[in-house]
């Protein structure tokens, strides 16, 4: 069985592109010259040479050893969280600004949840001097005001989404909306694994830097590419995408995936996807996500705004659907525990997304001689307000 | 023969009205649709409210979100529908998003469908392609005609491929945008709609997107055989209720 996507653009029954015409062309001249863009020797050195000097990679593989002696195994962090800006986002943002500019547009548009693919959004076209619109759900503008006053530092337009609930959903409507008006000049950065084909595939392939890292980092440090596990948070998935790419075919590496199941995942207040969502059409992919029996898309619920989505990307749902992945979800309490957890034992302060891939240990057991490589998706900067509130610090 | 197929063979301009199912009140659908036919309207698009229509602007979008608040769902739809065919002839034109079909089934959409008369489906979310796949013999056992929107966008090529899977007629939206996003016509509709008209298309085109009074109208209506009208009719009903629907309808087709 492949898990990687086939040539009409699905990974299995899911991806696809379930477009209107409206969006035809752009999402069609994209999938015509993507993969020969990515492979022009230029682009390569171009996106390579900005990883290195801009964003500060390879990142860190960093063998975390009180956490390992805790949980008696031997477990890696892969330090996205060291990346400019703060969190694996970047890479992707790297790579499709790189792609706006050799499709010849001017123009740059995202979505944001937290904010964080934001910041990597308005960054990188501050970079490349493109103007940039950020879409922004009216509710994630007042709880995520510094993420709000970099994208505008940083010369973006942030547009509050004030449609349906007011968040990352409605501000990726937003998105798609303003995408259909203004058909010619415009490139969409969509910020995770998500979206129309060939979306997931190639945020997939600019994050797959870090499965890319991981194998020759692993090599030096315990003589072999392949942990035994990898293991990170699901929201779209942008992270976990790229943290399994280069492992996705090797049966002999469990792929692991922690998704938020915010207040419990029966509570009515979670975004436990793979559990409680059902085929269906979200975002032009066919894909899980969160519906009612009558096909209206539900709101989901996290502590982590960046995990706050009713959807997950089709490459997931695949792995879900196969077997391939193991799922499991964290609460926002276990998750706030973990991220702590890391801070005392290893003084690192992780993002709460990346929290939730961190509490694997309360439901997985692993051997002592396993290898288990954690995506390290982000910081922890962004979230201090909510660890301060939710610890009383 | 289908009732739009019909329709297009009328030697005339054709009215078509969308509205939301559900909106303004959840039970306002059969009147909508009895007096939109009093008022001598052709042709009738019953939109299915979505939670996430992508394709429209902010006018459609609330009375979506209202008409869902309501309660409306799919399967109240059909109940509410059940007998529309006992006083409504023209033509019924169903309009959605894909996932609601989805969940209900496609093939038990189309049953239903076809069970209470509708006699054509719009969903902007299935492409051609896929339609063409995977669901194009599902929609023809039930006798509906799917149709498909072309936009200034189209390349000629595309649109002789849409021309020659269609098999009603082509839904030409106006400018490269979401619905109610704009009024009026500048010069790039005009020489899309002649680009369009020089094209001889095998099926007859309805414009829509853009069009909100008599003016624009008959400007679309120049070369294509009709043209349909979505926001302005929502904000109608809105702002002066469903009861005298005429008072919309009457100023266009004078």
């Amino acid at each position: 069985m492949s898990y990687n996507i086939n040539e009409k653009g699905y990974y299995g029954e899911f991806g696809g592109a379930f477009i209107p015409e409206m969006l035809y062309p752009n999402v069609e001249e994209l999938r015509q010259n993507y993969l020969k863009i990515m492979g022009e020797p230029s682009f390569q050195e171009e996106f390579n040479q900005l990883l290195k000097d801009y964003v500060g990679r390879p990142s860190p593989l960093y063998f975390a050893k009180r956490l390992s002696e805790k949980y008696k195994t031997k477990i890696y962090l892969k330090r996205e969280d060291l990346n400019h800006t703060g969190a694996h986002k970047v890479n992707n943002t790297i790579g499709q600004i790189l792609m706006a500019q050799r499709l010849g547009k001017k123009r740059v548009i995202a979505e944001t949840g937290a904010g964080q693919h934001g910041v990597a959004t308005a960054t990188v076209c501050a970079l490349m001097g493109m103007e940039c619109i950020v879409y922004m759900g009216e509710i994630d503008i007042a709880r995520q005001a510094p993420n709000v006053a970099r994208m505008k530092m940083l010369g973006a337009t942030v547009v509050p989404a004030l449609s349906g609930s007011r968040t990352l959903k409605d501000a990726t409507n937003e998105a798609i909306r303003d995408w259909i008006n203004n058909p010619v000049d415009t490139h969409y950065i969509i910020g995770s694994a998500i979206g129309p084909h060939p979306y997931p595939d190639m945020v997939t392939k600019f994050q797959s830097i870090i499965s890319e890292e991981i194998k020759w980092q692993l090599k030096e440090k315990e003589g072999t590419e392949n942990p035994d596990y990898v293991v990170a948070c699901i929201g779209g998935g942008s992270n976990a995408a790229g943290t399994y790419y280069h492992f996705l075919e090797n049966e002999n590496v469990g792929i692991i995936a922690v998704e938020a199941a915010g207040k419990g995942i029966h509570s009515g207040e979670s975004a436990a996807t793979s559990v409680l969502g059902k085929e269906g059409i979200i975002h032009g992919c066919k894909t899980l996500l969160m519906q009612t029996d009558d096909g209206q898309i539900t709101e989901p619920y996290s502590i982590s705004a960046g995990l706050d989505y009713p959807g997950v990307g089709p490459l997931h749902s695949h792995l879900y659907k196969t077997g391939r992945g193991e799922f499991y979800s964290a609460t926002d309490d276990e998750a706030m525990q973990a991220g702590l957890e890391l801070a005392k034992l290893e003084g690192i302060i992780p993002a709460i997304e990346t929290s939730h891939a961190l509490a694997v240990f309360k439901y997985k057991t692993f051997k002592p001689n396993d290898v288990i490589v954690i995506s390290l998706s982000g910081r922890g900067d962004k979230d201090l307000n909510n660890y301060i509130e939710y610890f009383n610090l | 023969m289908n009732r739009i197929q019909q329709k297009l063979q009328e030697n005339k301009k054709l009215l078509s009205i969308y509205f939301t199912a559900g909106y303004p009140s959840l039970h306002d659908t059969v009147t909508i649709i009895e007096n939109l036919e009093k008022a001598g309207v052709d042709m009738i698009e019953i939109g299915l409210p979505f939670s996430d229509p992508l394709a429209d602007g902010p006018t459609i979008q609330a009375s979506s979100t209202q008409a869902l608040k309501n309660g409306m769902t799919t399967s109240l739809l059909f109940e509410q529908l059940k007998d529309i065919r006992k006083t409504v002839t023209i033509p019924l034109i169903a309009m959605g998003y894909f996932n609601p079909m989805l969940q209900y089934g496609v093939e038990a959409f189309c049953a239903k469908c076809q069970e209470i008369g509708i006699d054509g489906l719009i969903i902007p979310d299935l492409p051609v392609a896929i339609y063409q796949e995977q669901y194009q013999t599902i929609f023809e056992k039930y006798g509906l005609i799917n149709v498909f929107l072309i936009t200034p966008q189209t390349s000629n090529e595309r649109i002789r491929f849409i021309d020659s899977v269609s098999k009603g007629f082509i839904y030409m939206v106006s400018s490269a945008s979401t619905t109610g996003a704009k009024s009026g016509f500048g010069n790039e509709q005009s020489s899309y709609f002649e680009r369009i008209a020089a094209m001889n298309l095998k099926n007859p085109q309805i414009v829509g997107f853009g069009i909100s009074n008599k003016e624009t109208f008959e400007q679309a209506t120049q070369q294509a055989t009709g043209a349909i009208i979505g926001s302005a009719f929502i904000r109608h009903v809105t702002e002066k209720g469903i009861a005298n629907l005429d008072e919309f309808v009457n100023p266009i087709l004078s």
